[in-house]
Order: structure tokens, then C-alpha cells, then sequence
């Protein structure tokens, strides 16, 4: 059989990989060796499902979206990751890696954020851990994504900006890559998404498929099957896409749909459709898909959603593009925004703008009646207000 | 014989000079290595400049922003290395993160290195037993060395691989932390240049990163084949420009 999970040696088929300077090898090795180790430690599995039973909120709901399976035809499936503590996915990842950095012995965690939602989510579990954390934020992104900022300090984070390069998300990962480097004992670095290098690709995307499993255990309440046809979610770097998709990775039977920003259009120059924008170079430490000059120099990304705007993807979606065993759409900025008040008024979720593209797949796909189509609602809406509002001058 | 490794044989004391290619002005190369030469320095490190530069400080980050702005490219960079062996003799060692130059493609590179006259590649974040696997004997082909960096966190199984794979010289990154100039060495410093020091290495030791000044590169030399001064000479660069090199190496200099 295929296997599209990652192998051995850290790759997802070509994809993946650890490409760092000698600098972090030491800190990336004690990972590679560890992370497996613990995280199927029976010490770690019950103090993981405890947080994220008690603290978290889990397990989300499956919630069968009536008024849109009707509209569409279809049986339609919101896996709400939204209702998370915090308001998004993000969380199930910081908690996984904040245990396995105690039992690492770290005392500092560092963490980059672009739209401030994994910053959130690490200043969050650091406070809860009482573990001293420091974010790196690109200049341009502390301005724009003010409450998150402030949250962030209220959670007792230290919010550092990043002032190099585009001054957003691929340089704020550059900065904490540079502070793990100039200090290696101490500290952790809980990166936010299925990307840098091996092994963080893997790990992330193990904390973050508790969603998938999740998703199969209720889906034999309601439908007699583990089973779904197709499981749908937004792709930025690809958490919690990875996260949804884990345990159907190998299962044919069931498509993957991954949705990128298209952002004012796919040859607009203003786009984050990484899959189709994109060559294979090394971003962050890892082998995958990403956006670049034919000099490699790496280029910003454009969406409207700042949680989509990473100029790379995961190495496990490059290699679902690849080898077309994943389904790759891109929904531009207005399409985006559309399906952010269509959910709205159709369920009563506002959701995040980048959760509101995966669901814009519906106008572009052809579902039989009998489809069981999952989505992963990642996120809320409350963090996008500002831009809805400018967007419907609400 | 490589001029590299000639240099490590009939020098001692090495000074080596980084600067990044296209700043402080984009056709500033050939003009900053015929300065290099004239102060005396032994080798010169040439920066392909990179939009994510993961192991640079600020200095160098600075640079290679302002050398991209300035419209460097990998084939310009070739272009101006044209006239590179009619103008010096030293060594010279072109140091680039790998994405630039997977994209220019691997082979391209290398070919295009020696031609110019370059003697070998610093890649920071080529992992080792990738480069081994894929990429080791095509560099040696070319009659190119590859150098690589131990730090202070290195175990010394690590650093005999690394030994043992690397040609010219090892790259003896001085401390936690990222490219930048500091003011001098701690104890932990010195403890772990004399740990290297007693492993005996096949390959002569080049100190980087924090290198700054007379004492701290005198200090290196105690302790090493030399030092690497990259951001110091960036920031006389950008204070004093290209003419007054002299006067920055002249201080370093014993």
C-alpha cells in the first residue's frame, strides 16, 4: 500500500526532511529521538486527553449542517474545532508540545505567530504551565492584529517583533529559529503549523489528529461508517488540515480536498495558492512547496485571511499534490468572505475567514446525495470582525 | 593542490573576511576583493545573499536585504567573478544557503564555482548526512571543498564525522547564537576551543561568529588556525565604505 504518512527517515515522499544549520542540530535531534518516545508514553496519553477533555473542551462536536446538506443536496459534516479553548484547532498542538517540552526539562518556550492565533494558543498553555513564553510577531502583523496582541500579553507572554525582512509570518519563524539557536539548552520552540523540520511536521501533525479520529469515532454514531467520502479543509502551512486528515491518509475510499487562498486571484500576484504558485525549495528547515523568485528567494504570500498567508505548505500536502492523492482548490478573497456571512446566516457559525474558503468548495464541487462530506470548522470568527466589518461595512 | 588548503599549510594565524556580495553597491565584488587582498587578509568568504538568512544576526540580515534590493542575483554574482583569479591569489570560498542554490540547480553551481575560481562552498544549512548521501561527490568532482560548522553544543562523535567529511577546514562557530560581532571570549568559550583543540582534528579550525576585533581574533588564533570576521567588516562597510578596508584590517591584524 502507498503510505502518505511520513516515513522513517523524516520524508513525505520527496518532501520533508531537516535542513537546518549545524546550529539547531543538537535541539532537533533531542526531538527526532524524543517526540515519538513520549508522546506514546501512557503517562503523557493521559495527561494529553485530560487537557484536552477539561481545559480544551473535547471532544468538538460533529454537527450535521442541516439547512446546508439541504441546499447543496448532500450530507455535509462540521467537524467544530472553532469551539475550541481559544477559538481554533491550534490549541490541540500547543498543549501536545508544552507537555513534551516539561518532560523534555525546558523551562522557555518561543513561539512565531502571523495572525496572532498560535501565539494565543501558546501564551495560553504556557500560562497554564506557568513557563516563561516569548512570541515573534512580524512588525506589520503587531499592527494589524492588535487584540491578539494584547491577549497574548495578558496571558503573560513577552510579544517580540520581528523588523526583518517582509516583517510577517515567514520572518517572525525566523526569529524564533534564530533565538533557539542562541539558546539551545533551555528552550523549546513550538512551531505552530505541520511545517519546519522533521520532526515537526509529524508531531504536529500527531497532536493535531486527535480532530480526525475524533471525527471517525462520531461519524459511526451517525452513519454506521468510519468512513467519510470526502473530508475538506483550508490549507495555510496545514495544521489543521494534517489534523483532519490523519487517519485517512492511506484510506483511497476517502478524497482529501485541501483549499488555498487564492487571495485577489491565483495570477494576480497577490495570491497564497501555494500548490499551484509554488516549486519544490526548502523553506523553515524542510524540503516542500513554496513560493520563490527563479533566484530562491522567497516571496510574500497575499490573502486576506492572515492565518493562510505562509509563503510555503506542509511537506505532507506537497506530497498529497504531488502524487494527486489530495485535491487542491483555491477560493479568492470575495469567495472567502461570501461563505464567512453564508455560514453566518445558514448555520449560525461565523467562523475564521481562512475556515470560511474550505467551505466555498461547495459551489465548486459536485456532491452526490449520498456523500458524507466532512469539514473542519477550525476556527472563529471573533479574531476577523475588524476585516468583516470593513469587508460589509457592517 | 586546493589554494585553501595550501594557505592552512604555509599560514598560520588566518585571517578570513566575509562580506555579502552587492552591498554595499550592487557591483561593489571584485572592488572589496581587491581591497581584501591589498590589506593582506588570507581568504575571503563571499555571501550569496538569501531572503531568509536562519543563521545570520541582524549585520548580515541587513546586508543581504539591501544586496537582493540592490538586484543581486546567483547569475550576476558569477558575472562579476569573471575577472576574479586576474585580480588576487587567496583562497576564496563562496558561502550561500542552500535554496538559491538548489534553484540554480546543484551542478550549475558548482561548475560555475570553479570556473570563477572559487575554492570551495559553505552551505549552513545543508545538514551533513544529506550532503554525504547526495551532493558530497559531485563537490569533490569539481575539485571543490565543503566546509562545515561544529558549535559549542556539537558532541565530539558528531564533530569526527564532521571531521572526517569536510575538507579545507572546519567552520568552529564560537558560541550559542547567530552571526554578530561581540566584544570578547568567556571561559566557556575557551574551554571549549581547548576541548577541540585536544581532539586532534584532520582538518585546520576557523573561529566565526562573534570575531570582531584585535582581541577577540587574536584570542581565536590562540586556539585555532584563525578566525572568520563577517559582521564587523559589514558594519565598516556600511560606516566607512569599500576604500577605507585597510584601515578595519589594519587594526585586526598582529
Amino acid at each position: 500500500m502507498e503510505n502518505f504518512n511520513i516515513s522513517k527517515d523524516g520524508f513525505y515522499g520527496d518532501f520533508g526532511g531537516a535542513f537546518i544549520p549545524e546550529m539547531l542540530h543538537p535541539n532537533i535531534e533531542e526531538l527526532q529521538k524524543n517526540y515519538i518516545k513520549i508522546s506514546e508514553s501512557s503517562e503523557f496519553i493521559k495527561e494529553f486527553n485530560q487537557l484536552l477533555k477539561d481545559y480544551v473542551g473535547r471532544p468538538t462536536p460533529l454537527y450535521f449542517a442541516k439547512r446546508l446538506s439541504k441546499k447543496f443536496n448532500t450530507k455535509i459534516y462540521l467537524k467544530r474545532e472553532d469551539l475550541c479553548h481559544t477559538g481554533a484547532h491550534k490549541i490541540n498542538n500547543t498543549i501536545g508540545q508544552i507537555l513534551l517540552a516539561k518532560k523534555l526539562g525546558k523551562k522557555r518556550i518561543i513561539a512565531e505567530t502571523g495572525a496572532g492565533q498560535h501565539g494565543v494558543a501558546t501564551a495560553t498553555v504556557c500560562a497554564l504551565m506557568g513557563v516563561e513564553c516569548i512570541i515573534y510577531m512580524g512588525e506589520i502583523d503587531i499592527t494589524r492584529q492588535a487584540p491578539n496582541v494584547a491577549r497574548m500579553k495578558m496571558l503573560g507572554a513577552k510579544v517580540r517583533p520581528a523588523k526583518s525582512g517582509s516583517k510577517t509570518l515567514k520572518d517572525a519563524t525566523n526569529e524564533a529559529i534564530r533565538d533557539w539557536i542562541s539558546n539551545p539548552i533551555d528552550t523549546h520552540y513550538i512551531i505552530g503549523s505541520v511545517v519546519g523540520p522533521h520532526p515537526y511536521p509529524d508531531m504536529v501533525a500527531r497532536y493535531q489528529s486527535v480532530i480526525g479520529y475524533e471525527t471517525k469515532k462520531q461519524l459511526i454514531k451517525v452513519e454506521k461508517t468510519e468512513k467519510p467520502t470526502h473530508v475538506i479543509a483550508c490549507v495555510g502551512g496545514g495544521s489543521n488540515a494534517a489534523g483532519l486528515f490523519y487517519p485517512f491518509l492511506n484510506d483511497k475510499d476517502v478524497k482529501i480536498i485541501c483549499v488555498e487562498a487564492a487571495g485577489k486571484g491565483v495570477n494576480t500576484g497577490e495570491s497564497a495558492a501555494t500548490s499551484i504558485l509554488g516549486t519544490e525549495g526548502i523553506i523553515h528547515g524542510s524540503k516542500t512547496l513554496l513560493m520563490q523568485t527563479n533566484d530562491g528567494q522567497i516571496t510574500e504570500p497575499y490573502s486576506i485571511s492572515a492565518g493562510l498567508d505562509y509563503p510555503g505548505i506542509g511537506p505532507m500536502h506537497a506530497n498529497l499534490f504531488r502524487t494527486k492523492r489530495g485535491e487542491f482548490v483555491s477560493i479568492d478573497d470575495n469567495d472567502a468572505m461570501k461563505w464567512g456571512l453564508l455560514l453566518s446566516q445558514m448555520e449560525g457559525i461565523i467562523p475564521a475567514i481562512e475556515t470560511a474558503h474550505a467551505f466555498a468548495v461547495l459551489e465548486k464541487m459536485k456532491f452526490s446525495k449520498s456523500d458524507i462530506v466532512i469539514f473542519n470548522c477550525s476556527g472563529r470568527g471573533d479574531k476577523d470582525l475588524d476585516t468583516y466589518i470593513n469587508y460589509f461595512k457592517l | 593542490m586546493n589554494r585553501i588548503n595550501q594557505t592552512f599549510q604555509n599560514k598560520k594565524d588566518i585571517l578570513s573576511i566575509y562580506f555579502t556580495a552587492g552591498f554595499p553597491k550592487l557591483d561593489d565584488t571584485l572592488k572589496i576583493i581587491r581591497e581584501l587582498d591589498n590589506s593582506n587578509v588570507d581568504m575571503i568568504e563571499i555571501g550569496l545573499p538569501f531572503s531568509d538568512p536562519l543563521a545570520d544576526g541582524p549585520t548580515i540580515q541587513k546586508s543581504s536585504e539591501k544586496a537582493l534590493k540592490n538586484g543581486m542575483t546567483t547569475d550576476l554574482l558569477f558575472n562579476q567573478l569573471r575577472g576574479l583569479r586576474s585580480i588576487t591569489d587567496i583562497p576564496i570560498v563562496v558561502m550561500g544557503y542552500f535554496n538559491p542554490i538548489l534553484q540554480y540547480g546543484f551542478d550549475k553551481f558548482c561548475i560555475n564555482c570553479k570556473k570563477s575560481g572559487i575554492d570551495g562552498l559553505i552551505i549552513p544549512d545543508l545538514p551533513v548526512d544529506i550532503y554525504k548521501k547526495s551532493y558530497k561527490s559531485k563537490v569533490e568532482n569539481y575539485g571543490l571543498n565543503m566546509m562545515f560548522l561544529i558549535t559549542p553544543q556539537t558532541s565530539n562523535d558528531r564533530i569526527h564525522v564532521i571531521d572526517e567529511i569536510s575538507k579545507g577546514f572546519i567552520y568552529m562557530v564560537s558560541s550559542f547564537g547567530v552571526t554578530g560581532a561581540r566584544d570578547n571570549f568567556d571561559e566557556y568559550q575557551i574551554e571549549y576551543f581547548e576541548r577541540i583543540k585536544e581532539m586532534k582534528l584532520s582538518n585546520p579550525l576557523l573561529i566565526g561568529f562573534g570575531i570582531s576585533n584585535d582581541k577577540t581574533f587574536k584570542s581565536a588564533c590562540e586556539n585555532s588556525n584563525g578566525a572568520i570576521i563577517g559582521s564587523a567588516y559589514i558594519q565598516h562597510l556600511k560606516n566607512y565604505g569599500v576604500s577605507k578596508t585597510n584601515d578595519f584590517i589594519e587594526k585586526i591584524k598582529f
